[in-house]
């Protein structure tokens, strides 16, 4: 066999490694280039008002976005109250219960094809089952939008962190004798305690800024979203959607990079979490 | 099944009770046979090593003693075990109380993400209902039995994980001797640990043998010289031969046994 030349060996070395860099390079540029531009935009919105006073009818040139942000808060903790209890039950009967039975194959198929379905599509089903039955969008809607979204990501994630879990583990708590739930919930959950709040809060940061699933269900609305169960309910991201392309006015504009710079901001920082739990618990406490 | 019954000891001599008996035993991972035909005795208070090349079975034998193997849905025994004349392996056993019986330490050290103070009281609280103070005269005096004490006394409230290696596992017999077993299953318990560890794992078994009936499995053959009064030389899912320990290094009966322990093979 001929032999390749160290000059070819060092060629290929270099031009593939200035590929890698020249890819990082251009992902980091628009990841920077968007937050620049969201920053930039959106700080000069925020002032006092901006945070404390509700959005005002189309057309009123001052008010604030503080309605859509408790409104985004209350329909996200609802979505995860109503999407993650399954999702984590889901997972731990995939990895601790289910290895390579047919119903745990199906759900795992399921889950898979509904992580693959349009969010807007999940809002539309909603539309027919909550809204069109109920008559009434509302802020429950929106978080039972969210949640079907949520449910498939937290079950996989959940499996995924369970099944990092060794066997030597679930071994050992049951020799001594620890019935299989207590192994499960005591020493494998356990295990896995970090990875599943950062599956549960990755979920969190997917699904906190979607936009079609609400259009559907929470829709918006101008005032305090106290009316959550039975009333549309405000939340930032069709306000953004609101604001930004509905009007005229350069104001709405400002609040909407405003209100993109909220979620933005939140995403973010959701996202740093999950490293850093993640991070901490690699090391061991 | 030619040969198995001199593979019973008949100890008349030394009164020692039979702790576990072996019958007939073939064990399955789906198709595939891992144990043939094994009948063997387990002295009581006695430790009995199990050695052999590499997937000759070993861990096998020792994970059917507690049932362990039974996590796993393809995996299947049969035959007959007998835990002080119970067959352990009739469906009818309270498997947990049969793994309060019969502790295991496995390889790898594997301490529970939780305080070394409640890695001790997890099998405390499983099977007994104790007062806090109690629970915490149990921990120590489990602590105290796995060497551990002196060293971690300071750092009870610690993660286990945080321990070395070979502190955890000591930390793990701790465990496993908490809720007063009177089996220990030990498959290869100083293999993932450093030489220092290694030893005191080893004085340990030495003392813990007063209370337990241990059975150990060990590629090491000097520490099985070193540790144990029973040898088992296993090869293929067989039993090839039995004896007193010091009978099988010096004077083994079989051909296969001697090859193995002086190391022309395995
Ligand atoms: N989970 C499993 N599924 C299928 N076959 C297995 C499984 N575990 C072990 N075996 C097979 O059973 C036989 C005995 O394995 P066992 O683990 O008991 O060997 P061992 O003597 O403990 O070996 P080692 O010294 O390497 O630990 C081997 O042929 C092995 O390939
Ligand atoms: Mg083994």
């Amino acid at each position: 066999m001929k032999k390749r030349g160290l000059f070819f060996r060092k060629t290929t070395n270099l031009a593939v490694t200035a590929a890698s860099i020249l890819t990082v390079g251009f992902a980091l540029l628009f990841m920077g280039w968007i937050l620049y531009t969201v920053f930039d935009n959106g700080f000069r919105s925020f002032s006092w008002a901006f945070f404390t006073e509700p959005t005002k009818p189309y057309g009123i040139p001052d008010g604030g976005v503080a309605n859509a942000v408790l409104g985004t808060i209350f329909i996200t903790l609802g979505a995860v109250v109503i999407g993650v209890p399954p999702g984590l039950l889901g997972g731990i009967y995939l990895a601790e219960f289910a290895k390579g039975n047919k119903l745990g194959n199906v759900i795992r198929f399921s889950a898979n094809v509904m992580m693959g379905i349009p969010s807007i599509i999940v809002g539309l089903f909603v539309y027919a089952l909550m809204v069109y039955t109920t008559k009434t969008f509302s802020g429950l809607a929106g978080s039972v939008a969210l949640s079907i979204i949520m449910f498939p990501v937290v079950l996989r994630t959940t499996e995924d962190m369970l099944l990092m879990v060794p066997d030597a583990l679930r071994e050992s708590a049951l020799a001594l004798g620890a019935p299989r739930w207590k192994t499960t919930v005591n020493i494998v959950c356990r295990a896995a305690k970090t990875g599943l709040t950062t599956g549960v809060l990755l979920a969190v940061a997917r699904v906190s800024g979607e936009t079609a699933p609400l259009l559907f269900t929470a829709l918006c609305s101008d005032s305090w979203p106290f009316g959550y169960f039975t009333q549309p309910t405000s939340n930032l991201t069709i306000t953004i959607t609101e604001y930004a392309t509905n009007s005229p006015f350069p104001e709405m504009h400002t609040r909407a990079w405003g209100a993109a710079l909220i979620i933005t901001a939140a995403i973010l920082i959701l996202n740093i979490s999950c490293r850093f739990l993640f991070k901490d618990s690699r090391h061991g406490k | 099944m030619e040969n198995n019954s001199n593979l019973i000891i008949n100890h008349t001599a030394a009164a020692e009770k039979t702790k576990i008996s072996v019958r007939n035993l073939n064990f399955y991972y789906g198709m595939h046979q891992a144990l043939f035909d094994n009948n063997i005795d387990i002295l009581e208070k006695q430790v009995t090593a199990i050695i052999g090349p590499s997937g000759c079975g070993k861990s096998t034998l020792l994970r059917t003693f507690n049932r362990i193997y039974q996590l796993y849905r393809e995996q299947r025994a049969e035959g007959e075990i007998f835990l002080d004349g119970e067959n352990i392996l009739d469906n009818s056993v309270d498997i947990l109380e049969l793994r309060r019986k019969v502790g295991m330490i496995f390889q790898k050290p594997t301490p529970f993400p939780m305080s070394v103070f409640d890695n001790v009281a997890y099998p405390l609280k499983l099977h007994f209902s104790l007062s806090k103070s109690e629970i915490i005269d149990h921990v120590e005096k489990a602590l105290r039995g796995a060497s551990l004490w002196d060293e971690v006394k300071d750092k009870l409230k610690k993660s286990g994980m945080a321990l070395s290696g070979g502190q955890q596992q000591r930390l793990c017999i701790a465990r496993a001797i908490a809720g007063e077993p009177e089996v220990l299953l030990m498959d290869e318990p100083t293999s993932a640990i450093d030489p220092v560890g290694t030893l005191k794992v080893e004085d340990l078994i030495e003392e813990l043998k007063q209370e337990f009936t241990i059975v150990i499995v060990t590629h090491n053959m000097q520490q099985a010289a070193r540790i144990s009064d029973y040898t088992a030389f296993y090869f293929q899912g067989k039993i090839i031969e039995f004896d007193i320990t010091e009978k099988i290094f010096t004077s083994p009966a079989n051909k296969q046994t001697e090859d193995y322990i002086t190391g022309r093979f395995g």
